[in-house]
């Protein structure tokens, strides 16, 4: 019995299949080092993540695997509910040990379970990307607080990015402290605490920190929104599939009428 | 706060709400200037109205002034509503703030015509050239053509614009001569076709040299009104098919009736028909993505959509002699058509089939839903069901038997139903 520790990154995690092949030591679990608990039985092997070996599984898997099965992978990283190590490692072993390949071979349940996975965290993307709902403030920045259901801020960058060249903007992942700033050239990950601040309120924007129009301009989008509804078409079930009511926080057009 | 703005944004939203059309995809236009926004790929719904539709654009008129009196139209000139007109640069004020906090993916602008068409179509365009040239602005415009206005003016909107629209609105050139006295097919259909052929045409170019300029880019599109006459279902899907093949139309939009209007000229109706309206989008998606003609959807004897089973369910139930599917070996095309399993599962079905041959459980794994496809598919020669049921027994029990529960759809129908009666 073999129980993995790493540093909790991917690359530590890509170190793990690297070092358990050159082992040939097959994990029993995998878990970041500071969750770990120690066990009485079997050999605890702590591994320290080495980009070098991390690449050359990383490469491996590019040569079997198409783009989009890679980023299931990388998905499942960032899906970050338990088990999701084990997941990783048992498609990369799969992968590893067929001679062919084993993509869109659903009647594997954790190739199946990756694939849903996949789909789980872009629809939480894809969520992120719809939802953000910038406050400009009084110098300028455009900022937005999120709380994804999983890991999505590295994803949504570049999306922000390409749309937003011409606008410094922030945003900001409460739940796992840290942000994403755009500062017109280049995108950097921030952690950006505040310890004075309650977690509820971390990240959060003070209407005294606004630009002049923003209120004005929530005001107006709020009007809006009440304005292209259809009374006699209203479907609130309907509506509630699109937008479950966990996202509402979000968005302005969910706020109490300002007018 | 200026309330000048907020007034004016109550009355034109208000006004445009019932153009359906919202799609923001299709867009090819990339941020490559440094500007703001970019409109490459798949729309976003940044939000959903109570009545669940999606709201991705900035949709209003410019202005609710008109000098027709189409019956149906909210905005025509004898009704007795408050009248509105925004500036261009109110317009592209709005536009440009809404779109920097990411509400919306871009602007959706129609008009009630002011004066005449083309003194109309010009501000329309002049919106979307301030946009683009004074404002860097690559986010996505679709804009109404005014029926009657000029070539010139409807080949610059196509410069600016990822989509233009000319809407039909009535489904047949009787009901628009009842309807809509000061509209014609014949003029509707000019700037239609005058669009398609510059659609061709910069399309060629492009083949010639990359940098030519795009033309509208997302295509065009109209929409057609169900329920405010009395056309049937396939005189509407006849329409729609003609429409996407004459005139390569991405998309026609199908909008229930709203009752707006006591205008006499119009079928009396008090709820707007959202089931037909429903249906009606399910077959036109067989059209363009399920490889149906609109002649096996509709024919003679069957004018209309059933409105209780979906069409395609509908056909099945018409052609037994093809089924049952065995999903191991049957075309990819058959898979489609069998009722309950779309794109995504045929696709799932066809890949998963190469490494072991498929039972019942490997699909329910795979999340195919198999409610109303057992009836119609084998996996090795097996089936689910015993016995053989002729297609007015299954037609019944897929709709009330084994517990199955009415759509969600119908059951708001019923229940406003009985709030009438
Ligand atoms: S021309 Fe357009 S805006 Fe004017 S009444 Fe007719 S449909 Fe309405």
């Amino acid at each position: 019995m073999f129980h993995y520790t790493y540093d909790g990154s991917f690359e530590g995690l890509l170190t793990v299949v690297f070092e358990a092949y050159e082992r040939k030591a097959w994990p029993t679990t995998i878990e970041p080092e500071h969750l770990a608990q120690p066990s009485m039985f079997g050999e605890t092997v702590q591994v320290t993540t080495d980009e070098e070996k991390a690449n050359r599984v990383w490469q491996g898997l590019k040569k079997r695997l198409s783009a989009s099965a890679l980023e299931s992978l990388y998905y499942t990283y960032l899906w970050e509910q338990s088990g999701f190590e084990r997941l990783i490692f048992d498609y990369a072993r799969l992968v590893f040990d067929s001679p062919e390949s084993v993509e869109g071979n659903y009647t594997a349940p954790f190739i199946l379970q990756v694939q849903q996975i996949h789909k789980q965290v872009h629809r939480e993307k894809h969520r992120m990307e719809a939802f953000v709902r910038f406050q400009k403030t009084a110098d300028g920045l455009y900022y937005a607080s999120i709380a994804p259901d999983f890991n999505v801020l590295p994803l949504i960058v570049r999306h922000f990015e390409k749309r937003y060249a011409d606008q410094r903007w922030a945003i900001y992942d409460s739940s796992r402290r840290y942000g994403a700033y755009y500062d017109l050239q280049h995108t950097a990950f921030v952690q950006l605490e505040n310890p004075a601040l309650s977690p509820k309120q971390q990240g959060r924007l003070q209407t005294d920190q606004f630009d002049e129009n923003e209120t004005r301009y929530q005001m107006l989008w709020q009007v809006y929104f009440d304005h292209v509804n259809i009374p006699e078409r209203k479907n609130p079930k309907l509506h509630l599939r699109h937008i479950p009511k966990r996202y509402w926080k979000y968005l302005s057009e969910k706020q109490p009428r300002l007018l | 706060m200026n309330d000048k703005i907020i007034g004016k944004l109550k009355i034109l939203a208000d006004a445009a709400k019932y153009d359906v059309s919202c799609s923001s995809s299709g867009g090819k236009r990339k941020n490559e200037n440094k500007g703001l926004g970019n409109a490459e790929g798949m729309g976003i719904c940044h939000s959903y109205t109570e009545d669940g539709r999606c709201v991705s654009l900035l949709k209003i008129l410019l202005t609710n002034f008109c000098i027709y009196d189409c019956a149906y139209c909210v905005t025509r000139k004898s009704n007795d509503v408050q009248r509105a007109a925004f500036t261009v640069q109110e317009v592209v004020d709005l536009t440009i703030n809404f779109y920097r906090r990411n509400y919306i993916e871009g602007l959706f602008l129609s008009s009630g015509i002011f004066k005449d068409a083309d003194y109309t179509m010009e501000r329309l365009v002049r919106v979307a050239r301030k946009l683009r040239q004074e404002e860097k602005f690559n986010g996505y415009i679709h804009l109404k053509t005014i029926p009657g206005a000029s070539e010139e003016l409807i080949k610059e909107a196509g410069l600016y614009a990822d989509r233009l629209s000319v809407n039909i609105e009535l489904p047949s050139e009787q009901s628009l001569q009842s309807l809509a006295p000061e509209k014609n097919y014949a003029e509707i259909l000019m700037p239609m076709d005058s669009i398609k052929n510059q659609l061709v045409q910069a399309k060629e170019e492009v083949k010639l040299f990359k940098a030519a300029p795009k033309f509208a880019p997302a295509g065009q599109s109209t929409q057609l009104i169900v329920g405010a006459t009395s056309e049937s279902d396939r005189q509407i899907l006849q329409l729609s098919d003609q429409l996407y093949k004459g005139y390569s139309l991405k998309r026609v939009y199908y909008s229930g009736y709203v009752p707006v209007s006591t205008d006499s000229r119009l079928s009396i109706i008090t709820e707007p028909p959202i089931i037909r309206e429903n249906r009606i989008y399910q077959a036109d998606w067989l059209m363009r993505f399920y490889g149906f003609d609109v002649k096996e959807i509709l024919d003679e004897a069957n004018p209309n959509l059933d409105l209780d089973i979906d069409p395609k369910l509908g056909w099945a139930l018409r052609n037994r002699h093809f089924f049952p599917l065995e999903i191991n070996t049957a075309d990819y095309e058959m898979i489609l058509r069998v009722p309950g399993i779309g794109v995504k599962s045929a696709k799932k079905i066809v890949s998963a089939r190469r490494f072991a041959p498929l039972h019942f459980d490997h699909l329910r794994q795979m999340g195919v839903v198999l409610k109303r496809a057992k009836y119609f598919i084998t996996c090795q020669t097996k089936s689910l069901q015993r016995q053989d049921f002729d297609s007015e027994q299954l037609r019944r029990r897929i709709l009330f038997g084994e517990g199955s529960v009415r759509s969600a759809l119908l059951t708001q129908q019923l229940d406003l139903f009985r709030k009438v009666g």
